[in-house]
């Protein structure tokens, strides 16, 4: 099991536009990844419900955990994505 | 209602209120309402109720099938609407949301309450994290009346994807609902509920929609018939003659003949009268740049916070002021403070359980409970002006005493807000607008309001629409003496009512003295030809005719009979 902790950077938190972005990465990775925040529990980082319903705030960090051979490469995509402001080109 | 009995057909004629005076010609999308379906109901298959595996299947069809659906819809619109489907339809696919409803459908329980058990969980789970995702759950409850409605075979609900121009049929149309059409596909929107004076006829006029509500029967017209709607007589014909659709392409054309003169407001001897069109978003200031109303007179701010389930942040306010000023520069912005309540409810803003809200704590009245809500607004309102370098005009709505207009205008100015004014809209403020327009630099006459509280009349009630006519002598009463209140004091008034829309009774507003009107920027053409082809002196001629007649219809008869034969005989009066 490899974990990852990185706080979201989006100014919305994690939600809206940010949270399909992530959702739809983790879903193309073809690797199950879990999200928690800290302290609660994990729940499946490619469903854009649980994801949203966790309401991370921009700032908070969350912890990234997958199993198997492309974990450590799929967790690391993951880091750099939230730790980018993915609403940046919104208004 | 008549959805029910589909086998029904609507023929000839249909009647209701119509808003604006356009006519249009096109085929019936019927906006389907949340399909009716027993938690328990069977599946059936070819008429053969299947559980387990078999039902499974066609459930996680009908996934994709609407995730599908939507993100191909997603993919042809634009703007708001192309996000708000994109969202949609990634809920519609979401793997959790899949196999949570397959794996009870699996274990033997009814489709549908299978579907509403997983969606529940989810919505129980955004309405705790509140804020932003409690709001997210209609969108999730959409998705799951599109799965139900596929699964059982019944037809998809809601605003459907038009392919074609077409008349929107409703029973009625939340102004949430507006922001799901693809409006360049929108010919006209017909409502089986709502008035006039509501807030879909209202928004449908900002959009330059002919908009019919109040009209009996249109739930039953069938999807795809064509029908004549003509806002200007009220009327929906289904398969209209060639003579009506060719009276109506003629009267479009004279519209269009209109719409080349886009030259300033004025009287035909030259005296100016600025002609601004009501918005409510900024996408609305975008439209408005391109046409010839000189700015707006009435940004209705309310429209950014109804689909809020929290007060916007100042930096998102500041923005969305900010982008509608930047989209009219130069030209005049009169943006309104928060006029929540009453018709309007706002979930952060509006006072649960009040009896009687058209006569609470509405408008500048959240003051008193939420004075935070005023002081953020116009915090962004003077950074909005500072980002931007655009001036904008602050008026605050449902003032009734000269003390809250002191009030707003020091608050507004404490911002930097250089051009403070109020709205008059209750019997009192017009009564005393002397002393009003001492406290700030301009006034702004709210006919629809100054009519329901004139005439005790609710603003809602479509069978009341005579008590709430602009012409009924009293109302005239009131906007005569803000109108000579601005004259002595040298001070602006305006009108952003709907009455200004009406080439007729603009007239009359003029000769009263009122120095700006402010409609839906469809209604702007024909005022302005109005305008151009009577002298200021006349214009107080028939104003003097409305005031002394003694009653609405013969105050509209009175001035309608004097008008210049021309503006008569083109705009059809």
């Amino acid at each position: 099991m490899s974990e990852r902790t990185v706080a979201v950077a989006s100014r919305v938190g994690l939600h809206a536009r940010p949270a399909m972005i992530f959702t739809q990465a983790v879903a193309a990775s073809g690797v199950p990844v879990t999200i928690a925040r800290s302290g609660g529990e994990p729940v499946d980082a490619g469903s854009i419900l649980f994801v949203m319903s966790l309401g991370v705030p921009s700032g908070e960090e969350v912890t990234l955990a997958a199993d198997g051979p492309d974990a450590d490469r799929v967790l690391d995509e993951l880091v750099e994505l939230l730790a980018t402001d993915l609403d940046a080109d919104t208004p | 209602m008549s959805v029910a009995d589909a086998g029904s057909q609507v023929q000839g004629a249909l009647h209701g209120v119509g808003v604006g005076r356009r006519g249009v010609v096109g085929p019936v999308a019927q906006v389907q309402p949340v399909p009716a379906v027993a938690a328990d109901a069977p599946l059936l298959v070819d008429g053969v109720a299947v559980t387990g595996a078999d039902a499974q299947e066609v459930v996680s069809r009908a996934f994709e099938d609407v995730a599908a659906a939507l993100a191909d819809a997603s993919s042809r619109a634009t703007g708001t609407v192309r996000d708000v489907l994109a969202a949609t339809a990634q809920m519609a696919d979401d793997r959790a949301l899949r196999s949570g409803v397959l794996t009870r459908v699996g274990a033997g329980e009814p489709v549908v309450a299978a579907i509403d058990g997983v969606v529940d969980m989810f919505a129980a789970m955004f309405v705790q994290a509140g804020g932003y995702l409690a709001e997210r759950v209609t969108d999730l409850r959409s998705v799951r009346d599109r799965v139900v409605a596929r699964a059982m075979g019944l037809p998809a609900p809601g605003v459907p994807e038009l392919t074609v121009p077409s008349v929107v049929v409703a029973l009625d149309l939340a102004p949430a609902d507006t922001a799901a059409l693809d409006l360049d596909k929108v010919l006209a929107i017909v409502t089986e509920l709502g008035g006039p004076t509501g807030h879909t006829a209202i928004i449908a006029g900002q959009l330059g929609l002919p908009c019919l509500v109040r009209v009996s029967g249109a739930t039953g017209l069938e999807d795809g018939v064509v029908v004549a709607v003509d806002a200007a007589t009220g009327t929906v014909t289904v398969e209209p003659s060639s003579e009506l659709v060719d009276a109506l392409a003629r009267r479009a054309e004279v519209e269009r003949t209109l719409e080349q003169d886009t030259a300033p407001g004025a009287t035909a001897d030259g005296k100016a009268v600025a002609l601004l069109a009501n918005i409510g978003t900024a996408a609305d200031a975008e439209r408005v740049a391109g046409t010839a109303a000189e700015g707006v007179g009435l940004f209705r701010t309310e429209v950014l916070f109804l689909e809020a389930s929290t007060e916007p942040t100042v930096e998102e306010q500041t923005a969305a002021y900010a982008a509608a000023l930047r989209a009219l520069p130069g030209r005049k912005v009169v943006v309104r403070t928060l006029d929540a309540g009453a018709d309007k409810p706002l979930a952060f803003a509006t006072q649960p359980d009040e009896e009687n809200p058209a006569l609470g704590v509405r408008g500048y009245r959240l003051v008193r409970t939420n004075a935070d809500l005023v002081e953020h607004q116009l915090e962004a309102l003077a950074a909005a002006q500072a980002a931007t370098g655009e001036a904008p005009w602050v008026m605050a709505p449902m003032i009734a005493t000269a003390d809250e207009a002191r009030d707003f205008a020091a608050r507004a100015r404490a911002h930097g807000i250089a051009k403070v004014g109020v709205m008059v809209e209750v019997p009192s403020a017009a009564l005393r607008a002397h002393e009003i327009l001492r406290e700030v630099d301009f006034v702004s006459l709210g006919t629809n309001d100054l009519a329901q509280y004139t005439m005790a009349t609710d603003r809602l009630r479509g069978e009341l629409a005579d008590l709430l006519d602009p012409w009924q002598p009293a109302v005239l009463d009131l906007v005569a003496a803000t109108a000579h209140a601005g004259l002595e004091t040298g001070k602006p008034v305006g009108v952003c009512g709907e009455s200004a829309s009406d080439p007729v009774l603009a007239l009359v507003l003029v000769g009263l003295g009122v120095t700006s009107l402010s409609m839906s920027p469809g209604a702007l053409p024909a005022v302005r030809f109005a305008l151009r082809r009577h002298t200021s002196a006349q214009c107080a001629t028939l104003a003097v005719e409305a005031l002394a007649a003694p009653s609405a219809a013969a105050a509209r008869a009175a001035v309608v009979e004097n008008l210049d034969p021309e503006v008569r005989t083109t705009l059809g009066l």
